[in-house]
Order: C-alpha cells, then sequence, then structure tokens
C-alpha cells in the first residue's frame, strides 16, 4: 500500500501538466486576496461577490466602482486588473492617457477586508454577548454555563496562563489588547478553515493582517518600555569596548524589530502553510480524475482521509498560533517592564 | 497579489477594523469579563476563609463547651461534697448541742431532785418527830398514871441522858 501511494505520489508532478487545473492560479486564488469573492462555480458560471473597488488616482482622484465591472479583464474608468506576469499581477492598475501604466492608492474592500469585517464583527458580537450575561447576572452569584461559560473559561485561561505570567505585575494594563489579540487572530484562524462564504479567507495567513498585529505589540512594548529595558538596549550591562563601538546596542536595536518580524513571519507562514496542505490535499481529487475512476476513488478516499486529518490539525494550529501570538507578546511586554531588581533575584 | 509584501490597502484597512475592535472590546468587552470572573473569584475565596473560619469557631466552640461541662462537673463536685461536709458539720454540732442540752437538763434535773429529796426528808423528820412526840406523849401519859412507872421512866430518862451524853 505504501509502495503503491509513493509510486502515485511520484505519477502526480507528471500528471500536473496535463491537468486541466491550473495549480499556481488554484492556490494562490485561495489563499490570496482578490477584488472579488469568489464562492463557487455553478455549471460553468463563477457564483461571486463584488465588492467595491476603491482607488484613488493622482490624476482623477477618488473611484469607487463595483469589482464586476473589471471580471474578466474588463476595464472601468481606465482602471483594470493587471494581467498576468505583469509587474502589478492581479493588482488594480490606472492606464494614464499617455499609455504608460501606474498604481493607483489602492483601499478597496477586498475579499480579506469583507472576511475580516464580518470575522470582526462576529468576535464583536460574541464578546458583547457574552458581557451581556455579566450585566444581567451578579456574577458572584452564579456562574455561566453553555457558550458564555466556553467564552469565560477561554477568558480565564488566556488572563491566567499567558497573560499573568508572562506579563507579571501590571498586566491589568495589557491584559485587554492581548487577549483582543487573541481572540482575533483565534476567531480569523477558525474561520479561515470554514471552507464556505462567512469563511474561507486567508486572513491570518496574509502577510499585512500578521504585520498589523505585530506593530501592535511593538508598539505596546516600546512605547511602555521602563527605564530598565531602554537601558539593556542602548547602554547594556557589558565590558565598555562593547559599547564604545557601539556592537551591543546595534544588536539589541536590531533585537527590537526582530521580535515582532518573528511573531509578523511564524503566524503568517503558519496559517498561509496550513492552507496550502488542505487545497494541495483536496486538489488530489481533481488531479487524479485523469488516472482513471479507480485509482481517482482510491486516491480520493485518501485524500478525503488527510482532509479530514488536515482539518483537525488546523483546528489546533488555529488555537496553538493564537495562543503563541499572545505569549510572546505578553513575555516580549513582560521583558519591557522588568525591574531590575527582579532581575537580581 | 503577491503573498510575502504586504498589501497596502489591506493593511490600511486591518489598521482601522483592528483598531476598531480593540476599542470595543478593551472598553465594553474584556475588562467587564475579567472584571466579574475576578469578583467572584475574591468572593469564593472570601467564603472559603469564612468557611475555614466559621469551622474554626465551631471546632473552639466544641473544645469549649467540653471545657465548661468539665468545669460544670468539678464545680459540682466540690458543691456536693461542701454541702456534705457542711451538712456533717451541723449535725455535729447539734449533736453536741443536745448533749449540752441533755447534760444541762440533767444536771437540772438532779438539782432539782436532791432539792426535793432534801425537803422530802425534812418533811419525813417533822412528821417523824411530831410522831414521836405523840408516842411519847402517849407513853408518857400512861406510865405517869402508875408510879412505879414513873420512876422507872424518870430513871430510864436519866439513864439515857447520862448514857447519851458521853457518846
Amino acid at each position: 500500500m505504501k509502495r503503491l501511494l509513493a509510486i502515485l505520489m511520484l505519477l502526480l508532478p507528471l500528471n500536473l501538466a496535463a491537468e486541466g487545473l491550473d495549480m499556481q492560479e488554484y492556490l494562490f486564488g485561495h489563499v490570496g486576496d482578490s477584488y472579488e469573492w469568489h464562492i463557487t462555480t455553478i455549471g460553468g458560471r463563477p457564483l461571486s461577490i463584488p465588492l467595491p473597488v476603491i482607488v484613488h488616482s493622482k490624476t482623477s482622484g477618488w473611484h469607487c466602482f463595483s469589482s464586476a465591472k473589471l471580471e474578466h479583464g474588463g476595464s472601468f474608468d481606465n482602471f483594470s486588473i493587471a494581467p498576468k506576469g505583469d509587474k502589478y499581477a492581479g493588482k488594480v492598475v490606472e492606464t494614464l492617457p499617455d499609455g504608460s501604466v501606474v498604481k493607483p492608492l489602492d483601499i478597496s474592500v477586498t475579499k480579506n477586508v469583507l472576511g475580516l469585517l464580518i470575522n470582526s464583527a462576529l468576535l464583536v458580537v460574541i464578546v458583547l454577548a457574552t458581557t451581556g450575561w455579566y450585566r444581567k447576572h451578579d456574577a458572584r452569584e452564579e456562574a455561566p454555563g453553555g457558550f458564555v461559560g466556553l467564552m469565560e473559561m477561554l477568558v480565564t485561561m488566556v488572563e491566567d496562563d499567558i497573560i499573568k505570567d508572562c506579563v507579571g505585575k501590571d498586566y491589568k494594563r495589557y491584559s485587554p489588547y492581548l487577549l483582543t489579540a487573541f481572540f482575533f487572530i483565534f476567531i480569523n484562524n477558525l474561520m479561515g478553515i470554514v471552507p464556505f462564504f462567512p469563511g474561507g479567507a486567508n486572513i491570518t495567513g496574509n502577510i499585512a493582517i500578521t504585520l498589523a498585529l505585530a506593530i501592535c505589540t511593538f508598539l505596546a512594548v516600546n512605547l511602555f518600555g521602563n527605564k530598565h529595558y531602554w537601558k539593556e538596549i542602548l547602554w547594556p550591562d557589558v565590558p565598555i569596548f562593547l559599547k564604545a563601538v557601539p556592537l551591543m546596542p546595534v544588536i539589541e536595536i536590531i533585537g527590537m524589530f526582530t521580535k515582532p518580524f518573528s511573531l509578523m513571519i511564524r503566524l503568517f507562514a503558519n496559517i498561509l502553510a496550513g492552507h496550502v496542505m488542505i487545497l494541495g490535499v483536496v486538489a488530489v481529487v481533481f488531479l487524479t480524475a485523469e488516472l482513471g475512476a479507480a485509482m481517482n476513488t482510491g486516491l480520493s478516499v485518501i485524500a478525503v482521509f488527510f482532509g479530514v486529518f488536515m482539518d483537525c490539525l488546523e483546528l489546533l494550529v488555529a488555537f496553538l498560533q493564537a495562543y503563541v501570538f499572545t505569549m510572546l507578546s505578553s513575555v516580549f511586554i513582560g521583558l519591557s517592564r522588568q525591574e531590575p531588581a527582579s532581575e537580581n533575584e | 497579489m503577491s503573498l510575502i509584501t504586504p498589501d497596502f490597502g489591506l493593511l490600511f484597512w486591518m489598521t482601522l477594523i483592528f483598531g476598531i475592535v480593540f476599542f470595543l472590546l478593551a472598553k465594553f468587552g474584556f475588562p467587564m469579563i475579567t472584571g466579574m470572573v475576578d469578583r467572584r473569584r475574591e468572593r469564593i475565596e472570601d467564603s472559603i476563609a469564612k468557611a475555614k473560619e466559621a469551622e474554626e469557631r465551631l471546632s473552639s466552640l466544641a473544645e469549649e463547651q467540653a471545657r465548661l461541662i468539665e468545669q460544670t462537673r468539678l464545680e459540682q463536685s466540690r458543691i456536693i461534697s461542701e454541702a456534705s461536709e457542711t451538712r456533717d458539720r451541723i449535725v455535729a454540732r447539734a449533736k453536741e448541742e443536745a448533749t449540752e442540752e441533755a447534760a444541762r437538763i440533767i444536771d437540772h434535773a438532779r438539782v432539782e431532785i436532791a432539792a426535793e429529796r432534801e425537803s422530802a426528808i425534812r418533811d419525813i423528820r417533822r412528821q417523824v418527830a411530831l410522831l414521836s412526840v405523840d408516842v411519847a406523849e402517849k407513853i408518857v401519859r400512861r406510865e405517869l398514871d402508875a408510879e412505879a412507872g414513873q420512876m422507872e421512866l424518870v430513871d430510864r430518862l436519866i439513864d439515857e441522858a447520862s448514857g447519851v451524853k458521853p457518846s
């Protein structure tokens, strides 16, 4: 069985070229961003939600129009989506009267933005519904059950296990941000696994999202760092020759940026890889269609089995990455608030 | 769209959306939940402490009770022993007094009896004297009737007197 599988795996790339499915477009189309939200294709007609394209051109100012106008290489007000192979492939570009192509300032509500809006609204509703319970009940007299109980358990877990332990003394100041980060990442991870409409957008696997989150942590660490933290960076407790030529300060300053950078890359890469893996496993079903019914059925069963496995793994990763991001943020914040006295202990 | 270059539009929206979400949740969401959980935790800790205190008080109360019972028992036995002592003393004194009283009464009676006897003897003596005088009178009356008798009597009286006197 294992040898058979190995042989089949070897056969797969050979078939890729012959296959009608464009693997690259399939993968990048699913994990990437797009101007419309493609839900499914029914009878050869793509069913997608058109989203607003908002661009600012240097020559003609603000434009806002439906992405449906740009479908299939269409153009609107000289705006079109740059074709494959172009420098701005997949982005909205403006063709100036002299024929040159420039990229306008683009703040379109793309698939990821809409997904972000939906997930954020969901998160706000969930959390505010949870607080609603506390408003109606006396939390000192009774404990919530059901969904509110689950939320309370998660909040308590994050606060007690991560924030309290890693940040230290005045954790209360940071816990709203860290809790928000945790639940924001968690819900976006989970919604990313859901394969149909409100979910399925690869939000936390997009580097812009993780960059914004990493910037927030960077600000939380550096804006409220204490004197000891800055002294450790600019004038660390090392022999003078390491400071005269500012070797250590330079390393420390680079370290300031590598910490959030690692946060950004870790979350982005983990979620992106998870999406690509699931998509790859699902693609097996379509890629093996040419190998005959028996082979296709057999491999499809295996692919479905692996798909279930990968989805379960992604559920774990969804939680784990939210946990890790929150924990590392807490640790960095905790380091920036360390007191010299506690270090000597 | 390239995977590893952050897209400005998305970054813009993300910053905006995350900012709003953060504001909403940090203002109305999480502090309330964590605050409530903390309050409940405090309450539970408080309750446990109170329960412990009550338990301690209860056990000390039981101790106190046992001590009180012990004390009462001691007191009781002390009172009983004291009472029996008192009783003994009272009985003893009463006995003593009774003995004294009896002795006094007996003495008194004895004195009275002696006095009675004295007076009785005196009475008898007087009666005897009167009787003797009567007898003597009768005898004398009869003797004096005869001359011989008179003489004999005189003699005998003289004898008697002389015989008695030296004795």
